[in-house]
């Protein structure tokens, strides 16, 4: 039996759709386990995705590591899980590596696909510049699945759902204030990125790029430089000591492409570079340049992409 | 207030990523190895500030071999009162976490502080197994750290914003930019570092649950393809129908 643990806190997102099917595509029967009191309507919908059955506690509230080790510790005995899959999200790089030890059982962080034909699972290693191929040494594996790397596929299948009494006693973190920007596509998780860096000028000129990842339904980010300057929140900064990001799309604009910045973003599958200087090192990494300026090309890709979806309607 | 801090290694991020032996080892070939950046700009900073602050002691600990005694003294220069240093090579993750918590056990740290993660693995493992194998709490990826009295209170990341909470001591946290800003050592702190103890202890017996057992690159882009910046029409409609990512 594979576990997929989920957070379903704020519903299903698409990283946990990724994780059950990732967990389907491995081949045993999908078990999943998750806390919070997420209505059974909603968790059942994971049989589409190749889960035959959901554990839910609803008493564990997901604020501490060590209650969500026990959690999905006692929901692989229930089981017994020969491999369990996190996201290696946030939540799953804080528990994955508490229930590696608790249950000694290796663990693969930060897959990027399903595991090779002799059991090596392949990781990004040296931030994205090259690929690692980890075997597992233990009986039960645990794999913390790299956001994006998969898609979600609906296979068909109905699964059951069960309240699931974990005991996994009480949390030792207390929460005193949470910050969630309203609406805001997390970084992470967004398949198509817009991003600025210190050839955009000044923090009001930040509207060009809003407008573009506006027209695309993108998430926005910046380089370094310019959160550190604070024209753009820290949480958009992305790169070797930002956030690490693969989305499908990433469009660079007055952007240098310095390694430090390319190490976050190297994952994407298609990146686009605006600059006006054809020299700029980014254009080695990039599958579409524009040699120009961005004041320029970034109000007409927004036109440009208006009358795309348009004609798409 | 004692506070152990972990410290990796990890090559210069502008170090060439080449592999040996049929792609089974990484090329040390010219790489120069600095502090991870993590676990020196914010776990180390942040600890050394808390000391300043409040008393105590700061020690360092890597797990590792007499190679790595030159980035250990770098971290003492920045003023760490001493190191530790587990001679064996850091075959994986569980192995570190656990000869690291295997040595903590009973010695009264009151923090443990890593790093977010290491710039060559990135694997964000270390933490978490040293606070499960010493029954610890564990914030993770923690943006702000402060002490009053037997209180820890940290900003952490949490999908799609931030958190503040709080834990008692003692806790294991993993450090990210935020905490603290970079300090460059200073001549003082080069000579004293010479003269710190540096103790080096015999690992445990200890197996990995995991290995690396090869590796590879990325396969070369294709260059780039260039649209002209006036018919942004045509770029829309190759990422539509050739790149199909909109
Ligand atoms: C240890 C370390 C870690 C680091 N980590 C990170 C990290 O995580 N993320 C990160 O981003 N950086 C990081 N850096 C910094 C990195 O090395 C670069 O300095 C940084 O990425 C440069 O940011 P930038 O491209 O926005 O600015 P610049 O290098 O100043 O580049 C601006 C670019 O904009 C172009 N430009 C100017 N005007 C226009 C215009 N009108 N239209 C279009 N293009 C224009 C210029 O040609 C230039 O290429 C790190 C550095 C170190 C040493
Ligand atoms: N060999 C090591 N010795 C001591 N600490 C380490 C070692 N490897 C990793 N760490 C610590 O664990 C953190 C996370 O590492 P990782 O799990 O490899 O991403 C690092 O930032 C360090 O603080």
């Amino acid at each position: 039996m594979n576990l997929v643990y989920i957070n379903s806190a704020n519903g299903l997102s698409k990283a946990a759709l990724e994780t059950v099917t990732y967990a389907k595509k491995l081949g045993a029967d999908v078990a999943v386990v998750t806390n919070g009191n997420a209505a059974a309507e909603l968790l059942a919908t994971l049989g589409a995705y190749g889960a035959s059955t959901v554990l839910q506690d609803a008493g564990v509230d997901g604020q501490d590591p060590s209650q969500l080790v026990k959690l999905v510790a006692a929901a692989a005995a229930k089981v017994g899980a020969s491999t369990i899959i996190f996201s290696h999200d946030l939540i799953g790089k804080a528990v994955a590596p508490r229930l590696s030890v608790r249950l000694k059982a290796g663990l693969v962080a930060g897959a990027v696909a399903l595991p090779e034909a002799d059991g090596s699972t392949k990781v990004n290693v040296f931030s994205g510049k090259a690929f690692g191929y980890v075997k597992v040494n233990s009986a039960v594996r645990i794999i913390s699945l790299l956001p994006n790397s998969i898609q979600p596929e609906q296979t068909g299948g109905n699964c059951s759902t069960e309240a699931f009494d974990s005991q996994a006693g009480s949390s030792a973190i207390s929460v005193k204030a949470t910050k969630k920007p309203e609406g805001a596509i997390p970084l992470p998780e967004a398949e198509l990125v817009v991003s600025a860096g210190r050839g955009l000028k000044g923090p009001e000129n930040w509207g060009m790029v809003e407008d573009l990842a506006a027209a695309l339904g993108a998430a926005t980010a910046c380089s370094r430089p310019v959160a550190d300057i604070g024209w753009r929140p820290h949480h958009e900064h992305v790169g070797q000591t930002g956030v690490a990001i693969r989305p499908n799309l990433y469009i660079a604009a007055g952007i240098s492409g310095a390694i430090q910045h390319l190490a976050g973003v190297n994952g994407s599958k298609v990146i686009v570079v605006i600059n006006t200087d054809a020299e700029a090192p980014f254009f080695k990494a990039a599958d579409y340049g524009i040699v120009g300026d961005a004041f320029e090309v970034l109000p007409r890709f927004t036109e440009a992409v208006k009358r795309f979806r348009a004609a798409q309607h | 207030m004692n506070i152990l801090v972990c410290i990796s290694k990890a090559p210069d991020t502008t170090s060439k990523i080449a592999f040996t032996n049929g792609n089974t080892q990484f090329d040390e070939n010219g790489v120069q190895y600095i502090v991870n950046p993590y676990d020196e700009w914010y776990a180390l900073v942040r600890a050394l500030e808390l000391k300043e602050a409040q008393g105590g002691n700061v020690t360092i600990i890597t797990v590792g071999t007499a190679s790595d005694d030159a980035v250990i003294r770098k971290a003492l220069a920045i003023g760490a009162d001493d190191a530790i240093r587990i001679d064996a090579l850091a075959t994986d993750a569980y192995f570190v976490a656990m000869q690291i918590a295997e040595y903590a056990k009973g010695k009264g740290f009151d923090l443990i502080l890593t790093g977010k993660e290491t710039i060559d693995y990135n694997g964000s493992q270390v933490a978490g197994m040293i606070a499960e194998a010493l029954e610890l709490p564990y914030i993770s990826i923690a943006t702000k750290l402060d002490v009053a009295g037997s209180t820890i209170s940290c900003e952490r990341e949490i999908v799609g914003g931030m958190q503040e909470v709080e834990v008692q001591a003692p806790a294991v946290i993993s450090c990210a930019k935020g905490m603290a800003e970079q300090r460059i050592p200073n001549m003082r702190g080069i000579m004293a570092a010479r003269t710190k103890p540096l103790n080096v202890v015999a690992p445990a017996a200890l197996e990995a649950l995991t290995t690396f057992s090869t590796y590879s690159m990325p396969a070369a882009k294709s260059s780039v393809k260039l649209i002209d910046p006036n018919n942004l029409d045509e770029l829309v409609a190759l990422l539509h129908n050739e790149a199909k990512v909109i």
